[in-house]
């Protein structure tokens, strides 16, 4: 498999497209995955993939998509659950890489977008735009399996190994600037009382 | 549930009632007063404990586990508290989450540093504004009653609920 282990840098990843993308992960979800996404574009771009009742679309609380995955990830350690967010928001919550790899979840997968921007606010910069380079920091975090995708091939490869050996995975894309293809019902407690029963879950 | 808990500590009560009621995660960003129930906890196999960096995860943790079928609690301080406002405004009430705080109370009578002093005026104003259900508890006697009523009533009415335990409580010579 010598195409799942390319050195590759961000400077050297292909440019993606992020709703290209989401729909290619949806398409390889069996039926019973979580899918927990971020704010913005990150979850707009999955409920246009396709409304599944295992998909949780947050709303507002920037930064906390990775934390929720992980507590679905403990709570039900017998399915996948991938977690989607965009590099705006893991900047804010940098110690969640730490958390995850400290719980060492073999259920997580984490993926982030990162186009260097806010894009949603008007495409100001962020900071893997300059120095912060995502994959080095989660290594650096302890989380092992972190990676760039090299391209839409690679970024296929490393989700096709997250659901077959044990993470947790980071999978970091670098994405282009196009605008999502949809925008997110917002409202909040259908998306809680969907993703509950679709998780078959009560508390 | 025993009556019987004279010998108890404060924190052994929390312990069992906590297990009573089936709250079997615990996520924590530590402070003093918390030192003994977060040791007792981690000794006892019946809880899954996460540590992470920051209170915001703490909250999102213990979020995410309940839509997944388990109870959970956030233990934090004063100071910690005033961190998770925007996630309390943005995930736990508006996605109705009975989710659990336990608060121990800092800048209040003694406290030796003067910005847990400010931020602690800051606490009951937040939870009052979010409507956030909430009670201090002062007195070990109480413990039982309020811990066991808060967590039910969380669960029953899907609505976040903060646990304050005071000074009175927690550094009152018994």
């Amino acid at each position: 498999m010598s195409n799942i282990e390319p050195n590759v840098t961000r400077d050297g990843a292909v440019l993606l497209n992020r709703t290209a993308l989401t729909r290619r992960l949806v398409a390889k979800l069996k039926s019973e995955e979580a899918v927990v996404a971020g704010i913005g574009h990150t979850n707009f771009d999955l409920w246009a993939s396709g409304q599944r009742p295992q998909n949780f679309y947050m709303l507002g609380s920037m930064g906390l998509a990775t934390p929720i995955a992980l507590g679905v990830a403990i709570a039900q350690p017998q399915r996948k659950v991938f977690a989607l967010d965009g590099d705006g928001s893991i900047l804010m919550q940098l110690g969640s890489f730490g958390t995850v790899a400290s719980v060492a979840p073999k259920n997580l997968a984490i993926i982030i977008w990162d186009n260097g921007a806010y894009h949603i606010t008007g495409a100001q910069k962020t900071l893997t735009s300059s120095t912060v380079d995502l994959v080095e920091m989660a290594k650096g975090a302890g989380l092992k399996q972190a990676q760039w995708a090299a391209d839409e091939e690679h970024f296929d490869a490393l989700v096709g190994r997250a659901f077959t050996e044990d993470g947790p995975w980071l999978i970091v894309a670098k994405i282009d600037q196009t605008k999502p293809a949809g925008v997110t019902e917002r409202d909040p407690v259908k998306i809680r009382l969907n993703f509950m029963n679709g998780l078959k879950a009560s508390a | 549930m025993s009556g019987e808990t004279t010998n108890e500590t404060w924190e052994e009560i929390v312990v069992r009632v906590l297990k009573a009621n089936e709250v079997s995660l615990v996520t924590y960003v530590p402070d003093n007063v918390l030192s003994r129930l977060i040791r007792l906890i981690e000794a006892d196999p019946f809880f899954t404990v996460v540590a992470p960096a920051r209170e915001e995860e703490a909250v999102a943790i213990v979020t995410g586990a309940y839509m997944a079928g388990k109870r959970g609690i956030a233990l934090m301080q004063t100071s910690g508290f005033a961190t998770i406002v925007n996630a309390l405004a943005s995930l736990a009430c508006p996605f109705q989450i009975p989710l659990l705080l336990m608060i121990s109370e800092r800048g209040t009578l003694g406290e030796f540093q003067q910005g847990q002093a400010i931020v602690c005026r800051t606490m009951r104003p937040v939870l009052q504004s979010l409507g956030i259900e909430h009670f201090a508890i002062q007195e070990r006697a109480h413990v039982e009653f309020v811990v066991d009523g808060m967590v039910r009533q969380a669960f029953a009415t899907q609505a976040p609920a903060a646990l304050i335990l005071s000074p009175l409580l927690t550094k009152r010579a018994a």
